[in-house]
Parts: C-alpha cells; structure tokens; sequence
C-alpha cells in the first residue's frame, strides 16, 4: 500500500483532512478473459476534484462503470462513506448520492432539454423546483432551449445537458466521464469553469480526462492510468510540473 | 364491384379491423422500443384474451342480454380479456425472456424463445379448449345504429373503433405524460443511462409487457365479440401477423405510427377486396407492406422511440 507515503506527501494539500468518500481499493475488472483494471486504488475526499487521467484504453472509463455499478468488479472494493456498494445495482447506486455524466453525453435523444433533466431526477417524487432552477442558472444554454429535442442540440450543449441532467439527481459526488471530448477550446473552457462552481457549491468530483492539462488546473490531486494500473498519483500541481506527465500527457516532447 | 359506389361499405369494415390491428400493433411495438426484440407470441396474449373474456362471459353473462345490460356485460368481457392478456405478457416475459436477458443471449436465441412461447401457448388453449371455434357469448342483437352515406354502421363496430380510440389515447397519454410513461421512453432511447438515472429496468419491461398484454388482451375480446364472433386456438395468427406488419408499416418502436399503420393496414386491405376479390385481402396486406418499405425502410413515421444511431 502506497497510502501512508499519499498521507505524508499531501498534508500540504487544503482538504486532505476531509474524510474519505469513496475509495476503490485493489479493484480489478475483467471483460471476459481481458483485464481492464488490475488492482487499482484510488481515494477521493470530501469537497474534492480529482482527476483521472490516462490515454484511451486505459480504464478510465472501465473504472467510472465499476463506480456506478454497471459492472462488478472480479475482486477489491468500491466503498462510499465506508460501506461496500460493488455489488449495488446501478438504479440503487444513484440513490446513494453518486451522479454521472457518461462517456459520450447519452442524453435522450428524442426527449426535450427539460424531459432530459426531469429523468435526471426520477429518483424523486416529483421533479424538486430548486434544482431545476439551480441547473438552469448554471448552464444558460440549456433554459433557452428547454423545449427543444436533445438530439438536435450541439455537442457542448450535449454535454451540459449531460452534466445538469447528473446535478437534478442531486449526487454527493459527481463522476464526469471526458467532457470536453470533440468539443471546441472555447466550449471546454465554459464546461470547466462551470464543474469549478459546482465544486464550490459543494459536490465533489471525479473527473475523468484525456485532456490533461486542463484537468489538473481544476483538480485538487490527480491519478494516471496506463493499461490499468494507477502509475503515478499527487497533488495536481505536482503532477503538471512532472516531467513525464508533461511527455505523455501534455505534449511535450519525446515520451 | 363499383369501389366508388360502396366505398363506406368497404371503409367502415376496413376502419373496424384496423382499429384492431392498431390496438395489438402497439404491443409489438413497445416491447421492441424497450427490448429490440419482436415478441412474436404477443398473437397468443391477444388469443389468450379472447378465450379468458369467452370463459368469464360464458359462466357468468346472462342469455341475450339488451339495453344496459350489455354494454355492461361489454365492459366486462373487456376487462376479462385485458387481465388475462396483462397476465399472459407478464408470464411470457418472466418465463420466455428474462432468463435469456440475464444471461446475455444473442438476439436469436429471444426469437426462437418467443416461437417456442407461442407454440406452447396456443396448443395450450387446444388443449383447454378444443380445436374447433367456441362462439362468444351473443350481448348485442347486432342492430344498426346509423347509417353514414347509406352504409349501415352496426353497434359492434362503434363498439369496437370507440374502445380502439379510447385505449389508444389512453396509451398515448400514458407514455407521454406519466413518469412511469417517461420511463418506457427513455428505456427505449438509451437503457443503460436510463438506469444510471434510478431507472429500474427490469421493472420497467415487466409493466411494458403488462401494457401491451393489457391492450392485446382487449383487443382478443373486441374481435371475438364484433368480427369473428367465435374464439379459437389458432385466432391470434393472422391479425397477430398483420398488426406486426402494421408496426413495422408504422415504423417499428414508433407508438404512433404503429397506430396509423393498423388503421391504414385495415382500411387498405378491406377497400382492395371489391378491387382484387375478397379472396386477396391478406396478399394485398403484405404488398403494401413491401412496398411501403421499398421507399421507407424505417417505416412511415421512421423508428422514433429507438436508438437514434
Ligand atoms: N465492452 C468491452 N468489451 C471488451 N473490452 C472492453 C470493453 N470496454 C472496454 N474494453 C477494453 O478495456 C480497456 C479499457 O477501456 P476503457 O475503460 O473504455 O478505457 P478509457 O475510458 O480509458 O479509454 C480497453 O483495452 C478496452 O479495449
Ligand atoms: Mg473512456
């Protein structure tokens, strides 16, 4: 276990002292005979931004479906707040307080902007006003095109539909697969900034990226993934300045 | 064989079986919006329904009932015929389906289930019942109410093309505005994401066979009671074919064209009798169909409720 060298190393860190919220510990996941994860541990805290990054293919994504109970791990463990939720089917997962934003936005093609958020709250009785409103000042774009078909709406529309649809869900932590995926800089840098006031509003994130750089102005520390296994992790300044995050991951250089 | 001279005599009739198709059309073709599968044993939900109805009505109905007594024993065949429809899907799913869904199947493996289903189902009811026609209980003397451009319209047809418009908007209203209805949708339009939404899925494709059953099942009753006037084992095979032609006219996983292909598949085929002869009716079914396809290979109002990739 590497936990006790983490502790000492980021005690510099603001929220290291916030209670763990979710941890994964030596979580392992198979397709079939392939393995996708062998033996991760990852640890995120309460109010945190995390991120998660790694080139494509190396479990990223694998690792978010884990989280959310889309697919059960061979061996290790996905605990929130302490208790065990590997296991959990991924209808229940939400209710725990866990929202995601899926690889690719998925939002319902031929369901309106507003019918979209509503199923972001399906869990609830009814569709709670307060967070409607919440996720409408957030993303602007999105009340101005209520009544449209979220198929026809951009891709950055796509994905702050994607993002407010998790929010109706009103999640304790928010799992964020590549949002800025095929979007234009200036959109990206929109979609960061609103994840930023999301963070300070209270809601912790893991956020799952190719695009490194902008990730770890975000994120309070960082993990990398290759071919599933965590081959680097600290704080996200530490890791921006490291000379082989900057080869691989920020192009810099030769690897 | 003047067309134009009798047209309502064709058109009424056609209006009257179409309604029908549209009714155990949307069965279909909710079950694939949710599921991607054709259930092909949704004919026996509809033959089911018709035998249920026959059976409370014959033990229970009293002999040529008048007035208000029939619309009473009326409703009552229809209810009987919904429950036992609702109850045949929901068992159909649990026990032909869901075990294949949990284990990952490929697609075909469902299709041969769903045959097997039907097979089962329908020499099941042989078995019940016999293999020759039971007539329905009579509840109405089928008397003529009025007459649109001199073409007798019968109480049984108004009857049946009432209730088929009922339920229709029903089920429109139920899908679109309820939030188990928003549920279906987004099932059908990305399932795995509707579950990361809190959406029980299992849940709910169990209600969208009861849905359907509900529908088919009534629609057993309405087509004993008002076309064929008897029930038998094999009488869901061809109105259980057309109404799956009829989905697919509409565009298959599409509620409402799954509606309008039943009536226009209804209304065709009934205005091609004086045309072609009465004996060509289910030939000139099938090649609208094709031709349909020819231009439109998603079907008239396209796949609105599946995938859109
Ligand atoms: N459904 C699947 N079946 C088989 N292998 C898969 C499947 N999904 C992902 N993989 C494999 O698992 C590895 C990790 O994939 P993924 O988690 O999607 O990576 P990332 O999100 O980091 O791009 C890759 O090698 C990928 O090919
Ligand atoms: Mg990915």
């Amino acid at each position: 276990m590497t936990e006790a060298a983490n502790f000492e190393k980021e005690t510099a860190g603001s929220v290291t002292e916030a209670p763990a919220m979710l941890e994964l510990v030596d979580l392992q996941v198979f397709y079939g005979a392939i393995q996708a994860l062998k033996g991760i541990n990852v640890t995120v805290r309460q109010g945190e931004v995390v991120a998660l990054l790694g080139a494509n293919g190396a479990g990223k994504t694998t690792t978010l479906r884990t989280i959310s109970g889309l697919l059960q791990p061979r061996h290790g463990e996905v605990r929130l707040g302490g208790e065990r939720i590997d296991g959990v089917p991924s209808h229940k997962v939400v209710e725990l307080g866990i929202g995601q934003s899926p690889e690719g936005r998925r939002v319902f093609p031929v369901m309106t902007v507003l019918e979209n958020l509503e199923m972001g709250a399906y869990r609830f009785k009814g569709v709670p006003k307060d967070d409607l409103e919440r996720v409408l000042d957030l993303f602007p774009r999105l009340a101005e095109r209520r009544t449209q078909l979220a198929g026809t709406l951009s891709g950055g529309e796509q994905q702050m539909l994607a993002i407010g649809r998790a929010l109706m869900g009103r999640p304790n932590l928010l799992l964020l697969d590549e949002p800025s995926m095929g979007l234009a800089p200036l959109i990206v840098q929109q979609i960061f900034e609103i994840i930023k006031e999301i963070n300070d509003q209270g809601t912790t994130v893991l956020l799952v990226e190719q695009n490194a750089s902008q990730a770890l102005q975000l994120a309070d520390r960082g993990y990398v993934l290759e071919t599933g296994a965590i081959v680097m992790e600290d704080d996200a300044s530490a890791l921006l300045s490291d000379p082989r995050v900057r080869a691989a991951y920020l192009g810099e250089g030769a690897a | 064989m003047n067309l134009f001279h009798n047209f309502w005599d064709y058109f009424i009739p056609g209006l009257t079986t179409g309604s029908m198709y549209a009714v155990i059309a949307i069965g279909y073709t909710l079950v694939y919006g949710v599921l991607q599968l054709i259930n092909f044993a949704h004919s026996e939900v509809f033959m089911m329904g018709g035998f249920g109805s026959l059976v409370v009505l014959s033990e229970l109905a009293p002999q040529s009932p008048h007035g208000f007594t029939s619309v009473v024993w009326v409703i009552v065949g229809m209810i009987a015929g919904a429950l036992v429809g609702a109850l045949t899907a929901f068992g159909l799913e649990k026990a032909a389906y869901k075990p294949l869904r949990k284990r990952n199947a490929p697609k075909l493996v469902f299709l041969i289930s769903a045959i097997g289903a039907s097979f089962f189902l329908y020499n099941l009811a042989g078995k019940l019942w016999g293999r020759n026609p039971v007539p329905m209980p009579e509840l109405y003397t089928n008397g003529e109410v009025f007459s649109v451009f001199g073409t007798p319209v019968k109480i049984t047809q108004l009857i049946i093309i009432g209730s088929a418009v009922a339920m229709m908007i029903g089920l429109d209203l139920v899908v679109n505005r309820t939030k188990m209805g928003a549920g279906i949708r987004a099932v059908a339009q990305d399932a795995e994401t509707a579950g990361l939404m809190g959406v029980d899925i299992d849940k709910i494709i169990s209600r969208t066979f009861i849905i359907g059953g509900l529908l088919g099942g009534a629609a057993g009753f309405l087509y004993g009671f008002g076309i064929s006037g008897q029930v038998w084992f094999t009488v869901g095979f061809l109105p259980g074919i057309k109404a799956f032609a009829a989905a697919v006219l509409g565009g298959i996983g599409n509620i409402r064209g799954a509606m309008l292909g039943g009536l226009l598949l209804g209304i065709v085929e009934n205005l091609s009798s004086p045309l072609f002869g009465t004996q060509w009716i289910d030939v000139t079914a099938f090649v609208v169909l094709i031709l349909v396809l020819m231009f439109r290979p998603t079907g008239i109002m396209g796949e609105r409720l599946g995938r859109s990739a």
